[in-house]
């Protein structure tokens, strides 16, 4: 199969930007790219753009200000998995021939304050049954009750990110806590408090991919699945679901495609950057993706096997929980930031000899997305 | 005078029920109500007024009005499985602190809020079976529209 390779990376950091317009954040991350691949204009043959709140033609907008049109772009909305979505078929075009050179970015300015989202009928927001964090508290509630996760595991997870994030001068948060911070702070939906929860912010990234020659970062794998239907509590939020528990839930169902499609397990990744919109996702995103058994979640992070020192650092950026959530760009800011790992650039949160890296988010729709990259 | 959230959503009464659909091909129901299966394609359903008690699976406390919402918090929020073999999202009574896994719960409607006509605008929730059976008067709701 034809070779992909990540060959530019840049970044706008993830914060809150007043006075910044989502296409001035998207040129940023593109000139930095593009600049770090070596190309200018004339020098890929299209781009594909991640995007949710970010309106028609936010994509085409980024790049007709820096006079580089003629080639297709494309938007692509897949909720938070949308960089990964673009990301995919980038790679798809290259290895079917298409292009040799494809630009892919991801841009976001989210709503501040409640966020309305067309995802939900009217009556339903409503009736209050539009409640965001319920569910991601429901879904926390079963992780406490079948991986024996406890607060504490939580919050240790936000502790752990935010740690991280302290070294990150691209994320939004950038101060060390504590799990007492954490607990301190106000109950959002039992079981989970506001620091438990990420913010949805601003920011952009953007990823040069290129039909490969051999060295480099290698794409080795970026795959998209949507959900299966009966899962109550999946992120597909419907109404009602089976009274069922084993519905594979769309995050495995990607992480095996992208196992396949790398020829690689988990136990042989070095790092990851994992979905922590809550510090349950982020446990239950272990179990999903297959770095511990289900049902061990709360004994992987006791182990501290993801910490920075541990065999399998998680979230080295700082997480969306340190980042903040800019659902068009998040998926490919964590592409950068391990590509960043695997080049040996991440500065003071190096994860040493990282070679195999593996990226994850999930959101609305429901749609997950995980991209494998490896050196 | 009354409305309801949705219409089709629920019947009114002293006995409401939950309108879901059953398939004629897979068996399963599914709620709200489809014209088509969720789970296997199939448009061979018919209406089905779902168990108006189940137990309880799962529950949180909403403490800030989500998006869209004109009602009073807290309120409880959950998931009650019906005998049917379906799980519900649903508003529950509120306070959830006394709350356990399996608990017998029942159906009730309640009102949200009132609207812009001074109509009291009804929804369905699920209480503890133990609990007070305090159901909102109704009878003309939503002019038999629910
Ligand atoms: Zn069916």
């Amino acid at each position: 199969m034809t070779r992909v390779e990540i060959t530019g990376i840049g970044l706008h950091p993830f914060g809150r930007f007043d006075g910044t317009s989502v296409t001035e954040m998207g040129v940023v991350a593109v000139r930095h790219a593009l600049a770090d691949a070596g190309i200018g204009r004339g020098g890929f043959q299209a781009a594909f753009c991640g995007a949710v709140y970010a309106g028609v033609a936010a994509g085409h907008k980024v790049l007709d200000s820096m006079g580089m049109t003629g080639m297709p772009i494309v938007d692509v909305e897949a909720g938070c998995a949308s960089g990964g979505a673009a990301l995919m078929l980038a790679a798809g075009a290259i290895r079917a021939g298409q292009y040799d050179t494809v630009l892919v970015y991801g841009v976001e300015k989210m709503p501040k304050g409640i966020i309305r989202s067309s995802f939900f009928e009217p009556w339903r927001e409503q009736a209050g049954l539009a409640a965001t964090p319920a569910y991601f508290a429901l879904r926390a509630q079963r992780l406490m009750r079948e991986s024996g996760v406890t607060k504490h595991h939580l919050a240790s997870v936000v502790v752990k990110n935010r740690r991280n994030g302290v070294n990150n001068p691209d994320a939004m948060f950038r101060k060390d806590v504590t799990a007492a911070d954490v607990l301190a702070s106000r109950v959002v939906c039992e079981p989970l408090h506001l620091w438990m929860l990420c913010s949805p912010n601003e920011g952009a990234a953007a990823v040069v991919l290129r039909k490969g020659s051999g060295g480099g970062v290698e794409l080795a794998a970026a795959a998209l699945r949507s959900h299966l239907p009966g899962s109550v509590l999946g992120e597909a939020t419907p109404m009602s679901g089976l009274a069922t528990d084993d519905i594979t839930p769309p995050t495995s169902l990607a992480a095996r495609a992208a196992y396949e499609e790398a020829g690689v397990g988990p136990d042989e990744l070095d790092v990851v950057e994992c979905q922590d919109t809550d510090a349950a996702r982020e446990l239950l995103s272990y179990e999903e993706l297959g770095l511990c058994n289900p049902g061990d979640a709360a004994k992987l992070v006791e182990t501290g096997a993801t910490e920075m020192t541990g065999r399998l650092p998680v979230n080295p950026s700082g997480g969306l929980l340190s980042k903040g959530e800019p659902l068009g760009a998040s998926a490919l800011g964590q592409v950068v930031e391990l590509t960043r790992q695997l080049r040996g650039d991440a500065g003071p949160r190096q994860v040493e000899g990282a070679r195999l890296a593996l990226s994850h988010t999930v959101g609305r729709g429901a749609n997950a997305c995980v991209t494998i990259i490896r050196r | 005078m009354t409305t309801v959230v949705r219409d089709g959503l629920f019947t009114v009464g002293d006995s409401p029920h939950l309108v879901g659909g059953r398939c004629g091909d897979c068996g399963r129901h599914h709620f709200p109500l489809l014209g088509t299966c969720p789970y296997c394609s199939s448009d061979q359903i018919t209406r089905a007024e779902l168990s108006r008690r189940g137990t309880l699976w799962g529950w949180t406390a909403v403490t800030a009005p989500p998006p869209g919402y004109l009602g009073d918090v807290p309120f409880g929020f959950g998931v009650v499985e019906l005998p049917e073999g379906l799980r519900v999202i649903t508003r529950l009574s509120h306070p959830v602190e006394h709350f356990t896994f399996g608990m017998p719960m029942h159906l009730r409607i309640v009102a949200l809020h009132t609207d812009e006509n001074g109509d009291d605008v009804l929804t369905y929730e699920f209480t503890p079976e133990a609990y007070d059976r305090k159901i909102v008067p109704t009878g003309e709701a939503g002019g038999g529209r629910a």
